[in-house]
């Protein structure tokens, strides 16, 4: 089959898949912003979220048939309590991992350390209390791949629908909260300059926090929304998390719109590369971007810099 | 009781000791100019005041409160604006928005103190929306200082506001400061441009490596040989002679 015919469904599936790459790359290039620190352990952030929705929208699906408002109900549920989860999970790793070296003035290799550290018991962890097979969201949830509507010919399912609707509803959230709010204003400032930030009465550590756990609710989020397309596991975390953090670093490490545009690009690429190098080698496409962006422009397409009003 | 009080303090990066038991103190309503040549310590004072460093040895004392652990943020928050060395405005932030950072902690006067800045600082009024960044070296002083003014500071520790600057920007920026103070604004000066600074001060204080070498009236010190031959680039008779 000729790439003209496959193109806009390849389209379809790369937005899809890229809006939660944005919402996932969020968590590491704000935290980069405001620290200059890559969260390896980011990924594990967005298992925690994906585990909670699903065992929650699990937990209270009613038996028998659901309404359609039910259905949505159950959904913003799961995507409430992923993005909690989420949350919690990134406070807690900034606490635990992070914040201790901080006190100490650690040199910049023991947070990449304590960031694997970390990974690897947070995964670990989740596959000794929730088991080592993956979990789905209930099948009765919604009926996912009903077709909606379709563009240029290319399906696009309910499911394709709900997942970008709610990633866009995501990072226009963001982008407003980072741009326009007093909470936003503080994190840019601190990216900026933090020790200016602190004369102007910014609380620095605060505002540390407060960048993990809303990129923890993001990751939690979005986490959910790739368990609803895929399913959740206790290994989950590495690929995404991967290919989100090549996203953030595509659009400009530290840019809020780079991320979102960086993940948009990422899923579009991905999909029109697997058409070419087969389906197999699509994780293969994303990590030939990472390193191409590093050899070619390791700033990004829209430059460093938490700055500009995201 | 003075308003600013600093005893005995010592501050040490790593082995090397910056500040060798530096006093000095600040009357309410008072300006006070802290002179000195590179690396004399000044900016270290002033760091340590406003909670960025931690001094190792010392006292520092605001309104009869002391300061020696409290951070760099409830410092601000106590009315104690630092304006540091090389402006630091947020460079990727309108005018509006740094304005804005000033009052972080409290906004209720937002508008009628921005208006009061505007007013003060006509130039910042023009370019509202710009970006800190992209502004003049003498319109990011008057920004870094109106960003202060921001938070109704009761004490403005200035870090060489003239460093870097035309001579007629120096003019505005020092006459600016005097209608601060005479708007009841308690002032901690650093300058190397001793000459301006002594003439709007009413005392001052020379640090030499990390000492406080000298200190007076203002016009005691404009007089003093040293402090002309050394600071306000004045030579003697005999120097004057063979050049
Ligand atoms: N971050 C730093 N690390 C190590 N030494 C420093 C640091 N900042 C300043 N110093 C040293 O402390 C001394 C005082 O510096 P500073 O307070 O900046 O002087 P001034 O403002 O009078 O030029 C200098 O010897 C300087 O080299
Ligand atoms: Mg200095």
């Amino acid at each position: 089959m000729a790439f003209a015919d496959q193109f806009w469904q390849l389209t379809v599936t790369g937005l899809v898949i890229g809006s939660v790459y944005a919402v996932i790359a969020l968590g590491y290039t704000l935290v980069y912003g405001v620290l200059q620190l890559i969260n390896f352990a980011h990924s594990e952030v967005f298992m925690f979220g994906a585990f909670g929705g699903v065992f929650a929208t699990r937990a209270l699906l009613p038996s028998g048939n659901i309404s359609a408002t039910e259905s949505i109900g159950l959904v913003l549920l799961g995507l409430g309590i992923g993005a909690l989860c989420g949350g919690l999970a990134a406070f807690a790793l900034e606490r635990t991992a992070y914040r201790p070296l901080r006190r100490r003035g650690a040199p910049r290799l023991a947070y990449l350390i304590s960031a694997i550290g970390a990974s690897l018991f947070a995964s670990n962890l989740a596959g000794k209390e929730f088991g080592r097979d993956s979990v789905n969201i209930p099948k009765d949830l919604f009926d996912y791949n009903t077709q909606v509507f379709s563009v240029f010919g290319a399906r696009v399912s309910k499911q394709d629908l709900v997942v970008f609707v709610v990633a866009l509803a995501l990072l226009l959230l963001l982008d407003r909260l980072v741009s326009g709010t007093r909470l936003g204003q503080g994190i840019r400032s601190v990216a900026q300059d933090s020790d200016t930030a602190s004369l102007m009465g910014v609380n620095v550590e605060r505002i540390i926090v407060m960048t993990f756990v809303l990129g923890g609710l993001l990751a939690g989020a979005g986490g959910f929304l790739y368990a609803m397309k895929f399913n959740a596991s206790f290994t989950m975390g590495f690929i995404p998390g991967v290919k989100a953090f090549t996203a953030a670093v595509l659009g400009g490490i530290g840019n809020v719109r780079g991320a979102v545009l960086g993940g948009i690009v990422l899923g579009l690429v991905e999909n029109y590369g697997q058409f070419f190098l087969g389906a197999q080698n699509l994780d293969v496409v994303a990590f030939l971007v990472l390193v191409l962006i590093l050899l070619v422009r390791p700033s990004g397409l829209l430059g460093e810099r938490l700055g500009r009003a995201a | 009781m003075s308003l600013l009080e600093l005893d005995d303090l010592v501050v040490r990066y790593g082995a090397v000791e910056a500040l060798k038991g530096v006093s000095l103190t600040v009357e309410e309503g008072e300006i006070v100019t802290l002179l000195g040549a590179n690396g004399a310590g000044k900016t270290t004072t002033l760091r340590t005041i406003s909670g960025l460093l931690r001094p190792s040895r010392g006292a520092i004392t605001f309104d009869g409160q002391p300061l020696k652990n409290i951070p760099a943020h409830e410092v601000a928050a106590m009315g104690l604006r630092h304006v540091p060395e090389g402006r630091r405005v947020f460079p990727q932030m309108s005018i509006v928005e740094n304005l804005e950072m000033g009052a972080y902690r409290d906004r209720k006067h937002l508008k009628v103190d921005m208006e009061r800045v505007f007013g003060l600082f006509p130039r910042l009024a023009e370019r509202q929306k710009q970006d800190g960044g992209t502004l003049s070296g003498g319109e990011q002083q008057m920004l870094a200082i109106g960003r202060a003014l921001m938070g109704r500071p009761r004490v403005l520790l200035l870090d060489e506001p003239s460093m870097g600057l035309a001579p007629l920007v120096v003019q505005t920026i020092f006459q600016i400061i005097g209608e601060i103070n005479a708007d009841g604004v308690t002032v901690l000066l650093v300058e190397q441009n001793a000459a301006q600074a002594l003439r709007r001060a009413s005392r001052g204080y020379v640090l030499e490596t990390g000492t406080i070498a000298m200190q007076g009236e203002a016009s005691a010190l404009l007089q003093d040989d040293r402090i002309r031959q050394v600071y306000l680039g004045e030579s003697t008779g005999d120097e004057a002679q063979a050049g």
